[in-house]
Formats: C-alpha cells, sequence, structure tokens
C-alpha cells in the first residue's frame, strides 16, 4: 500500500509540473505581457522598459523556471489589474469556490446515489425509467441556461431564493443546484449499475441465507460494496467542479475563484490566469490522488495487496 | 432466376434473419436511438438549407423593428418569434444557430476524434514506453481545467468560429485517447489478431483492417459524446462572451444577449437553451442508443 | 414413529421463460427425520438446486413456488411470512452453497461475517461471539483460528473459504443444514475432507442434513436416504443401502453402472452410459420424462407413471420391477 501511495504522489508531482509548464508556455505565447503591463497608451520606449525591467526578455525556460520556484514558495506574482499579490487574491476567493464545490458534490451524490439504488432494487419499473430519463436530460442541459432558468423561476417569478451575491446559506441554494446536477448523470448510472451487479451476487444469498433483513441486505452488504468506484468518481468529479465553477459564479455573480478566472481573462491579467489554472489543476491532481488512495483503503483486496 | 428468389427465401427459413436484418430490427425497436436519430436529422436538414429556410437575414440589423415579441405574445407574423434587441430577426437567427452548433460539433469531434484515437489505438497495440507516454499525457490533459483554458487561449487568440473549433478540438481528445486504449487492449488479445500476424501482415494492416472494425463501435459511441461535449462547451463559452463573437448566430451567444432582458422577454434565454438542450439531448441518445445496438453481445 | 423434522409433498416449481413455462420441479415428495442426512442425486438441471432454494424461501421473486405441504418443525414454510422465513434461515435452517470464492463478502473481514450469522438471531455479546466463532472454526479444521478472525475472505483458498461457509452455517446450531454441491468447486483432495467434516458434525450435532450432489460417490459415503432425481421429479427414493444394493428404476441403474466400483467392474470394460439428452421442460409434459433414453421404454410410458415399491423404497416406473419383459410391446 505504501509503495502504491508513494508512486500515484510521484506521478501527480509530475503531472502537475507538466501542466504547470503547459499553461505557462500558452501564456508565454499569449503576446506581450510588457505591453499589457503598460497600458494601451505607452509608446514603444515604455514597452521596451518594462521589458527590461520584470524581465520578459530573457528566453522563456528562464522565465518559467523563474516562475516556477516562486510558486513553489507561494508568490505567484502581481496582478496587473488589481496591482496585488495574486496568492492573497485567490487566496481570499477560494472559500466561496470550495464552499460551492463541497456543496455541490454532496448534492449530487444526495440526490444520485439513493436513485441509483432504488432504481436497481426496481429495475424497468416507473422509477427506473424516472432516474434514467433525469440522468439523460442532465446530461443534456447546458449549466448556464439551467441557471438562469432557476433564476427567472425561483428569484424572479416566485421570489423565494435570492438571484446572486453570496452572504447567505440561501445564496448558495440555486449555485449548488446548478453546479452539482451536471455530476449527477453519471454518479447515478454508476450505482445503478454497480448495485444491480453486486445483487445478484453470491454473497448477497449468502447474506440473505443467514436470515439477515433487506435494509440490512442492501446497505450493510451490497452498497458497501457497489460505492466504491462511486467514491473515485465523486473524486473526479469534484475536481471538474472547480472548472465548472466558472459558468456558475458569474451567473450568480458569487466572488470565487471562478469569476476572478473569468475576469482576470477577460483583462488579460496573465498571472493570475497562470496561477488560477495551475491552482484549479493541483486541487484535480489531490482530489484524484485521494480518491486513488480512499478506492484502495476501501476495497481490502486492493489494500494488502 | 424465380428459382433463386425461391430458395433465398427457402434458406431465410432454415438459416433465420440476416445479420442486416436484425440490426435493422434493433435499431428500430429502439426509442432513444429513433427519437434521437429523429431529431438530429430534422436540425441537420435546418442547418443545410439555413438560407431556404430563414425567412430573414440573420445579419440585417433594423433599429425601428427591435425587441418586438415573438407571435404567441402579440407579435405578427412578420418574425414568428420576435426580434431581438437589435431589430434582427430572431427565428433566422436561430435556424443559422443550427450551423453553428453542428459544424462545431462535427468538426471539433473529428479533430479531437482524430488525435484521440491515435494516441489511444497506439498506446493499446505497442504498450511499453508508448503506453507509458500516452498515459502520461492524457493524466496531464484531464488535470487541466478545460474550460479556464479554453477561455484563456480563446481569449489570446481571438474569438471566432476557427479559433473555438481548433481549441475545442485540441483539447476533447481525452476520452478518445482512454476508450480507444481500453478497446485496442481488450482485442489485441484476441485469436484473430495473433492470426494476422502469424500470416505476415505489417502492423498498420493489421491494426487497420483486424483492431479498427472490432473498435469501430465504441468510437462511435465516444464520437457523440464529444459532439455533445463540444456544443455545450461552445455555447458556455460565448455565454461568456470569450467564444464565437457576435454578430455570428450562436446559441450560447443568444442565451447572453437576452440575459439582460431576461425579466422581461424571458423567450430570449429560453428558446436558445431549448433547442441547445434538444440538440444535445438527440446526439446522447443516438449515443446510447448506438451503444446498446451495436454492443458485442448483441452480434449473433 | 417420530414425527420427521422436514416434510415435504407435491412441491412443484415453475419459472416463466421466453416461450412458455419451465416445469422445473414437478411434484416431489420426501420426509427427513432428526440426525438423518438425505442426499439428492442428479444430473445438471435436474431441478436439484431449485429444490433446495424452494426450501430456504430464497426463489427469486418471479419464480412460481408451490406445495401441498412444506412443513419445517411444525412451521408451514409455504405459507410462513417473511419475517418468520428471516428467523428461520441462519438460525434453525442453514445452507451452504457451492462457490465458496464468491460466497463471501469481500469488503468484510471472517469474523465479521461469522459474528454477524450468531448476532442476526441471538442476542450475544460481540466477545462471545467472537468466541463462539473461534470455536467453530476450529472445529471445522482451520488452525490458527483467532488470527483468522481479522482475515478478509481473498487471503483464503478455496477449501479454506468452505470450511468459513460451514461454521458460519453452524453458529446459530440448525436443526436442519442444507449444501448445494459444497465440494463441486474444491480439488479432488480437499472434497473428502470437507465431506466428512460435514458428517461428523452432523453426527455430533445430531444436525439433519440435506446434501445435494451428482456424484454418486459421496452419496455412498455419508447418505441415510437418497433420492434420485431426474427432469424435476423424484424418480427413486429409499435408504442408501436399498437403492445401491438394489437399485429399481432404470435412471439409477444407469447411473451406476457408470461409476467404476473396485473389485465388481471388470478391467478392460466398457463403463455404462446413458444415451440421449433430457427432455426440455418448457410446456407440458406426458408420462415419463425418462422415457427417451430408457432401454425398457413401452407404449405406457406415455400416460401418468404409478408410484411402485414400497413407501421406505419407492420408484416411479410402469413396471413393477422396474425392467419390461419380452411379452410387452416396445413403445
Amino acid at each position: 500500500m505504501l509503495t502504491f501511495i508513494l508512486k500515484r504522489l510521484g506521478l501527480a508531482v509530475l503531472v502537475a509540473f507538466t501542466v504547470s509548464f503547459i499553461s505557462f508556455t500558452l501564456l508565454f505565447l499569449a503576446g506581450d505581457p510588457a505591453a499589457a503591463l503598460a497600458g494601451e497608451t505607452a509608446s514603444g520606449e515604455d514597452i521596451e522598459a518594462i521589458s527590461k525591467l520584470y524581465g520578459f526578455d530573457r528566453p522563456m525556460l528562464i522565465q518559467y523556471g523563474d516562475w516556477l520556484f516562486s510558486a513553489l514558495r507561494g508568490d505567484f506574482g502581481e496582478s496587473y489589474y488589481f496591482r496585488l499579490p495574486v496568492a492573497s487574491l485567490i487566496f481570499e476567493r477560494l472559500g466561496v469556490t470550495m464552499t460551492l464545490g463541497v456543496c455541490g458534490i454532496s448534492f449530487a451524490l444526495l440526490t444520485a446515489v439513493p436513485l441509483g439504488v432504488a432504481a436497481a432494487i426496481r429495475p424497468n419499473s416507473i422509477i427506473d425509467r424516472v432516474a434514467l430519463f433525469l440522468s439523460v436530460a442532465g446530461q443534456a442541459m447546458p449549466s448556464f441556461w439551467f441557471g438562469l432558468i432557476l433564476i427567472v423561476l425561483f428569484a424572479i417569478k416566485l421570489g423565494w431564493l435570492p438571484p446572486s451575491g453570496a452572504s447567505s446559506p440561501a445564496h448558495f441554494i440555486m449555485p449548488t443546484i446548478v453546479l452539482g446536477y451536471y455530476a449527477m448523470p453519471a454518479i447515478m448510472r454508476l450505482t445503478r449499475a454497480g448495485m444491480l451487479d453486486v445483487l445478484s451476487s453470491d454473497y448477497i444469498r449468502t447474506a440473505r441465507a443467514k436470515g439477515a433483513p433487506e435494509g440490512r441486505i442492501l446497505f450493510r452488504h451490497a452498497l458497501r460494496n457497489a460505492i466504491i468506484p462511486v467514491v473515485s468518481l465523486a473524486a473526479v468529479q469534484m475536481g471538474f467542479m472547480l472548472g465548472g465553477s466558472i459558468v456558475v459564479e458569474s451567473i450568480f455573480a458569487l466572488h470565487g475563484a471562478g469569476y476572478l478566472a473569468w475576469e482576470s481573462i477577460a483583462r488579460n491579467d496573465l498571472p493570475t490566469v497562470q496561477a488560477l489554472i495551475l491552482v484549479f489543476s493541483m486541487f484535480y491532481i489531490v482530489f484524484t490522488f485521494l480518491a486513488d488512495v480512499l478506492n484502495a483503503w476501501l476495497d481490502p483486496r486492493m489494500r494488502s495487496s | 432466376m424465380s428459382d433463386t428468389s425461391t430458395t433465398d427465401s427457402l434458406l431465410q427459413e432454415i438459416t433465420g434473419p440476416t445479420p442486416g436484418q436484425m440490426l435493422r430490427k434493433r435499431v428500430f425497436g429502439h426509442q432513444g436511438l429513433l427519437f434521437g436519430g429523429i431529431v438530429l436529422a430534422i436540425l441537420l436538414f435546418i442547418a443545410i438549407f439555413a438560407p431556404l429556410l430563414a425567412p430573414h437575414d440573420p445579419y440585417a440589423q433594423s433599429l425601428m423593428t427591435r425587441m418586438q415579441p415573438p407571435v404567441f405574445l402579440g407579435g405578427d407574423w412578420e418574425h414568428p418569434l420576435g426580434t431581438d434587441h437589435l431589430g434582427r430577426d430572431y427565428l433566422s437567427r436561430l435556424i443559422y444557430g443550427a450551423r453553428v452548433s453542428l459544424m462545431i460539433g462535427a468538426v471539433a469531434a473529428l479533430i479531437s476524434g482524430v488525435i484521440g484515437t491515435a494516441m489511444g489505438v497506439a498506446a493499446g497495440y505497442f504498450g511499453g514506453r508508448v503506453d507509458m507516454v500516452v498515459t502520461f499525457l492524457i493524466n496531464v490533459r484531464l488535470a487541466m481545467p478545460v474550460v479556464l483554458v479554453a477561455l484563456a487561449v480563446v481569449a489570446i487568440l481571438g474569438g471566432s468560429l476557427q479559433v473555438v473549433i481548433v481549441v475545442l478540438g485540441l483539447l476533447l481528445w481525452d476520452r478518445f485517447a482512454v476508450v480507444m486504449r481500453a478497446s485496442t487492449l481488450q482485442v489485441r488479445g484476441r485469436e484473430y489478431v495473433a492470426a494476422a500476424r502469424a500470416i505476415g501482415a505489417s502492423t498498420p494492416r493489421v491494426i487497420l483492417s483486424e483492431i479498427m472494425p472490432n473498435i469501430a463501435n465504441n468510437l462511435i459511441v465516444v464520437v457523440t459524446l464529444e459532439m455533445a461535449h463540444a456544443i455545450l462547451l461552445e455555447a458556455a463559452l460565448s455565454f461568456l462572451g470569450l467564444g464565437v463573437q457576435p454578430p455570428t448566430p450562436s446559441w450560447g451567444l443568444m442565451v447572453s444577449e437576452g440575459k439582460n432582458m431576461m425579466l422581461f422577454e424571458p423567450w430570449m434565454v429560453l428558446i436558445p437553451g431549448a433547442v441547445l438542450f434538444l440538440l444535445v439531448l438527440a446526439i446522447n441518445l443516438m449515443g446510447d442508443g448506438l451503444r446498446d445496438v451495436t454492443a458485442p453481445e448483441n452480434r449473433s | 414413529m417420530e414425527k420427521p423434522l422436514l416434510s415435504v409433498r407435491n412441491l412443484t416449481i415453475d419459472i416463466p421463460v421466453g416461450g412458455g413455462t419451465l416445469h422445473a420441479v414437478r411434484g416431489i415428495d420426501f420426509d427427513l427425520n432428526r440426525g438423518e442426512t438425505l442426499c439428492i442425486v442428479g444430473e445438471s438441471g435436474s431441478g436439484k438446486s431449485l429444490t433446495s432454494l424452494a426450501l430456504m424461501g430464497l426463489l427469486g421473486k418471479n419464480i412460481d413456488r408451490s406445495a401441498d405441504r412444506m412443513e419445517f418443525d411444525g412451521t408451514e414454510l409455504t405459507t410462513a411470512s417473511p419475517r418468520t422465513m428471516r428467523a428461520l434461515r441462519g438460525d434453525r435452517m442453514s445452507m451452504i452453497f457451492q462457490e465458496p470464492m464468491t460466497s463471501l463478502n469481500p469488503a468484510y473481514t471472517i469474523g465479521d461475517q461469522l459474528i454477524e450469522a450468531l448476532r442476526l438471531h441471538k442476542s450475544v455479546s460481540r466477545e462471545a461471539a467472537r468466541a463462539r466463532a473461534t470455536e467453530l472454526l476450529e472445529k471445522v479444521g482451520i488452525t490458527a483460528a483467532a488470527s483468522r478472525l481479522s482475515q478478509y475472505p481473498h487471503q483464503l483458498s478455496g477449501g479454506l473459504r468452505q470450511r468459513v461457509m460451514i461454521a458460519m452455517a453452524l453458529m446459530c446450531e440448525p436443526e436442519l443444514i442444507i449444501a448445494d454441491e459444497p465440494t463441486t468447486a474444491l480439488d479432488v483432495t480437499i472434497q473428502a475432507q470437507i465431506l466428512r467434516l460435514l458428517h461428523d458434525l452432523g453426527q455430533e450435532m445430531n444436525m439433519a442434513m440435506i446434501l445435494i450432489t451428482h456424484d454418486l460417490g459421496v452419496v455412498a459415503r455419508v447418505a441415510d436416504k437418497v433420492a434420485v432425481m431426474y427432469a424435476g421429479e423424484l424418480v427413486e427414493t429409499g435408504s442408501a443401502v436399498d437403492v445401491f444394493n438394489s437399485p429399481s428404476h432404470p435412471y439409477t441403474r444407469g447411473l451406476l453402472r457408470c461409476i467404476p466400483l473396485p473389485g465388481k467392474t471388470a478391467r478392460g470394460s466398457t463403463l455404462g452410459t446413458i444415451p440421449g439428452i433430457v427432455p426440455s421442460l418448457v410446456g407440458d409434459i406426458e408420462g415419463c420424462a425418462f422415457r427417451t433414453r430408457c432401454p425398457h421404454a413401452v407404449a405406457a410410458c406415455h400416460q401418468d407413471i404409478p408410484l411402485q415399491g414400497r413407501p421406505e423404497h419407492a420408484f416411479r416406473c410402469v413396471h413393477e420391477d422396474g425392467k419390461r419383459h419380452d411379452e410387452e410391446v416396445i413403445a
């Protein structure tokens, strides 16, 4: 198990470095950062001066190395727009995004898992068809459209929920739903398939032969085994949610890291964008790493090998 | 000559239906596949014949006829779905928008399909270091926040249909690679592959004639999935203002444009989103249906 | 005469299939006394496994089970509520299955699963349950029993897992244990050990046992009573001694001819076979299902077949002694 963890960790680190390199390269091709810094009215000489000052005239690899070493110490440079350290900018806003992400995945799990279990218990019944329909519809729905519909319905027409902002838990209800619904179909299908598979296995028959009540069989025996791949999937989806947060945060005016990303891109604020790409991918890497470890731990067969 | 037809039908009785007949029966029996296929065909038709179907030029602005309501809310049949904030006919823009979405879906899926399949098949067939490299690249790609990267690159290069297509094509190859790699691994160990190699078939030939036909059904399913994915992503990018730029009629852009007037004219947000939903639903249903119908277990 | 522990009359199992109804078990009768071992013998598809599942109430929802009587120590199983059945299962009647490799839950330790078997029915402390589990593991011949409790199923071999299954079935000291081909999936060398174990435990704990098998050698070793099953019917029942020494039904005789008997089978001679295949049991079946393969078949075999012999050794055949005599017309 330990070697497994170490190997995975090594791989994760390597992936992180590669992502940082690629994102740095991409934005290096963005055009002249000195011009962006200088502003629109700057002259050619001003731009050159800035270039020398910030070291933009050095070879790319050296600039990358510089950036990387600073990043490892937590220094992501200064935002072109805010003139503040990028690290603190991101850090301030990360709370909102993380809260949204956790709520989103919880919502997805709390709706999709029971639905999947119910569908598996009675395959081809009404509840199974409803579950499958929801999953197909959910995958086809554009998230921004869904968000706008919810706003029109619940905030404008019915006035039950606030349309934007982040000042109370109620503000997070619609954004959570919009962020989480996209993960539901995959989780529901996996739970359903896993449960169907497990429920027809021999050890479930043994549990019945022991006289165990159906409820116990369903949860302690069946779900305990079927949930293992779902945990992995949930962690992966959680990683994706950070990307999805851009749309959700912009629609609901939640000032999180996703919103910052959108604004920074629109403003050509390169250091911030670079840092955000790295931060988002780090989260994904961490989540999938945790998912692998959790997966191995939940399955005794993998634990002791 | 009539003899052969009677012997044919006699033969049929003895040997049962042909694989082609069975396939046709399964296809028409599958509701999802039928529904998805028909809707997709309709939308394709609309996209191809847009110039003939659209009542007006989607780019023609007219400040005089701005913000007219659709026919069912008091407007007239001149503009059945009303006009937008620049006086352009909504229905025409909607019709032309089908072109944008379908083109993006198809071409982006094609590009990413070629990249991903090449990588996946190579990894699955050759194994070893090739596999290690490809798997590593897939992990890197999966770690990158696609929306963020796509936004950034499009912002740099400037938003346009071509840029969006290429960017999406270069980003969405991961599932192709994963699925094709898994399928190739599965098929590689089969006897007919070993047989082909035993008679001295060259590597490209083995890949093309033995492996590809057997993983083609998985490929088709992933193509539909990634088409849907590309369409949704473009819509999201355009909605955020960093995808296709106005005045091109993209459904995502139309939702964005309608957002400001959502309170009083909700249809401007509802309709383009609804057709997007319909298109993606149709593609997903087709993909699911194709997977059910061409699953190896269903082959006789 | 003591009342039988288990009494079955006219057990019928029907399964709806694509082309109609599969009559898997077609009206079987048998009794089982306390401490007795009954072996149900038959080939694959004869319905023997379904019979055992029917007794335990473990048949799927779409399978149709009916019987005139299926009485276990005074409780009528056909009308018992699910709750009653759950109380019986694992406590007073236990079952062990054919595939030890997949019959244990991979996510829990052996100890957890053994303890659960006991605590589902009796309120005892975890320590007491652990102690009993250890005791039973030792009884089934597993060494280092206490440390085994914290092991997971995948860490044990097939033979060990089957022993664990047996221990689990015994946790509540059941009065009846049903073993469905418990040794078929195991190595030949282990088969003998497991069978010996089951037999000895049965004697020691005065347990009635129904052992389902297709292996006549197994039957000879452990059976008190034998029931021969073919195509959903019991074609011959009786004590093991009677059935082996004077097999009456043509099918039983055919089965016995297939086994080489030390001392009796001549060297170089051909072992017997029963030509033909089991008929389809979908749709209505007339007369004797064995007639297509029986060397003694006559025209009367198309009609209802009477029960011949005496209650202690009965068989279904039109012929009083199970053999055709020359005056009769060949079917």
